[in-house]
């Protein structure tokens, strides 16, 4: 049972993370960035690079020199979302929702593919593994570096958060989530706000891929494609643009996959997941934490 | 009407091109164009015409393929016995994907279908009844030879593209157009958006269904592989390409991308990347395809 819950919030604390990106880039532009998963799977493929390049490394080590390539990773794909803003969206942002969509659809399969054809389509296994020792609280099991990952993951969140009400930068993205041509006319410089919230969003995006990389152990350039899915429905949970409440939906989802799968077995795992998902949609749209808006005015 | 020469010289085409090259691999290629160009008449409804993306839309197609299939092998039935229900079980997909979620944005459109698309094939991986990873086979053929069969598919398709092309001009069609221009005008004046959408939506998925029937023939196998992500976003693709709305340039659209594979064997590794290089190329440069659907309403 506690395992369960340890499980949950273990996968969860990942979701949330990815989610919070989702999260950011729907609150400021409303765009669904399907090619935001991907920006994960880029994260475990740079970390995966820069693990390599960096050489052996002794086991004693490997946990610092992981948080130093997971900040490079962030810097990397960070960059890559802004391009991704730069070439994709930017010049669409006044076009049919649909053609934006339809344009992170191709984004998203151009860095699948691209990918695949830079690094091949077979699983590479990452260079550092974390194993570690297990330990027991409370009948639970768990490693010292999940913890670790989990620790981080929590940082990062709450960086965040700390970023987006406290200062200066976060109040001009949510000037601009509310009324981006009041926001421009307020001398705010809107491109460069939305460029920072991709770098920022992407950022942890590759931050979750290395994490994931250095926990599971295997990577593959199609790993995006399902976590994109199951973090956008951890944004939705809890109230997509919202940043506390994605954080919330990323943990309850890691927590209902947990228990769905004890339940139901781990084939239907994935199934149950997007059961969920048409569920809150089909009775709160807006989700636990997000405010209730009425669309026509 | 351009448009109806347009698509007499298709039909011919396709009817003469056995003629040219009626190969076993040949025929299967232009068998499988065809289905494709069903699929993508079908999507272009949704898409096209009422501007709701649909990412998940292989599920109808796999329904209706696994429908038949199943109906086929487990009763010994003939396909063409399968089709009442078919269609049956493709109207309620349509439905329980369809009514729940139309209320919403596009966008939380888009990636429930995706998710609804993923629920399907994982379903069809894990039942019983749908043969698990190994999916169904022996499914009898809807005609013996091969040649007979592609003119039944190029005949139904024909059909099946027709009769989209008409829905389209029809009082229906015109407001799953004024839908996709403005929601809230047409609600406005009048237009019951929501029947309207889960009209187009349940259209969309009797064309899948029944192209999943074709399929079901062609192969006499069905398997969880054929339904995956990449296949919707490859009929995405073909409308895109085409041109949204406009079904000579979704004809047009479908024919290209089930083709070309073909021709570009070598490409492999690059091909599906250039596809979502594509996509973004076409909605920056040119939104509107390569066929653009003409507003006939401006030219009067």
């Amino acid at each position: 049972m506690t395992q369960l819950v340890w499980n949950g919030l273990f996968v969860g604390s990942f979701y949330a993370l990815v989610a919070l990106g989702y999260s950011m880039v729907y609150g400021i532009i409303k765009l669904l960035n399907f090619a935001h998963g991907d920006l994960y799977m880029l994260g475990a493929f740079a970390g995966f690079a820069i693990l390599g390049a960096v050489g052996g490394v002794s086991s004693s080590m490997a946990l610092p020199l992981l948080l130093a390539v997971l900040v490079v990773t962030m810097v990397v794909t960070g960059l890559a979302g802004v391009a991704l803003e730069r070439i994709a969206y930017r010049p669409l942002r006044r076009a049919p929702r649909l053609s934006l969509l339809i344009t992170a659809v191709g984004a998203s399969f151009a860095l699948e593919y691209g990918m695949r054809a830079v690094a091949g389509a077979d699983p590479r296994v990452y260079p550092v593994r974390l194993g570690g020792t297990s330990m027991e609280v409370f009948g639970a099991r768990f490693t010292v570096q999940q913890l670790v990952l989990v620790g981080v993951a929590v940082a990062l969140m709450a960086g965040l958060n700390l970023l987006v009400t406290r200062t200066r930068e976060g109040r001009a993205m949510r000037a601009i989530a509310l009324d981006p041509r009041t926001s421009a006319l307020m001398g705010i410089d809107v491109n460069a706000v939305i460029s920072r919230t991709f770098f920022v969003g992407s950022a942890l995006a590759g931050a979750a891929g290395v994490m994931a990389g250095a926990y599971y152990g295997k990577i593959d350039f199609m790993m995006g494609f399902l976590i994109g899915l199951k973090a956008f429905t951890a944004a939705v949970i809890g109230g997509i643009g919202n940043i506390p409440g994605t954080m919330l939906g990323g943990l309850l989802l890691g927590l209902l996959e947990s228990f769905g799968t004890f339940w139901l077995g781990g084939e239907w795992r994935d199934v149950f997941t997007f059961g969920v998902l048409i569920l809150f949609l089909t009775v709160r749209p807006t989700g636990l934490l997000g405010e209730r808006v009425t669309e026509r005015v | 009407m351009g448009n109806r020469w347009a698509g007499l010289g298709g039909l011919l085409v396709a009817l003469l091109a056995p003629f040219v090259n009626a190969t076993p691999y040949a025929l299967s290629v232009m068998t499988s164009a065809a289905i494709f160009v069903m699929l993508a008449a079908g999507l272009n409804i949704v898409v096209g015409y009422c501007g709701l993306l649909d990412l998940g839309y292989v599920a109808f197609f796999a329904v209706g393929a696994y429908t038949s299939g199943v109906l086929a092998t487990r009763f010994d039935l003939p396909l063409l016995a399968t089709v009442p229900a078919v269609l049956v079980v493709t109207v309620l997909a349509g439905i329980v994907i369809g009514a729940p979620t139309l209320r919403l944005r596009s966008d939380y459109l888009a990636i429930v279908t995706l998710g609804f698309g993923e629920i399907i094939r994982i379903t069809a991986n894990n039942l019983d009844v749908t043969g698990g990873p190994s999916g169904i086979y022996g499914i009898p053929h809807l005609v013996g030879s091969p040649v007979a069969f592609y003119y039944v598919t190029v005949v139904v398709v024909a059909l099946a593209v027709l009769g989209a092309a008409r829905l389209g001009r029809s009082r229906l069609g015109r407001a799953w157009r004024f839908v996709r221009e403005d929601e809230d005008a047409a609600e406005a004046m009048g237009v019951h958006t929501y029947r309207v959408k889960l009209a187009a939506y349940i259209a969309g998925a009797l064309w899948g269904g029944l192209a999943g029937v074709l399929f079901a023939s062609q192969l006499s196998a069905v398997s969880p592989g054929s339904f995956t992500f990449l296949q919707s976003a490859l009929v995405l693709m073909a409308v895109v390409l085409g041109g949204m709305g406009s079904v000579p340039g979704v004809v047009v659209g479908a024919v290209v991308i089930s083709i070309l594979p073909e021709v570009l064997r070598d490409l492999a590794d690059y091909r599906f990347f250039l596809f979502g290089v594509l996509l973004i190329a076409f909605m920056l440069l040119r939104p509107q395809g390569i066929w653009p659907a003409r507003s006939q309403e401006a030219l009067r």
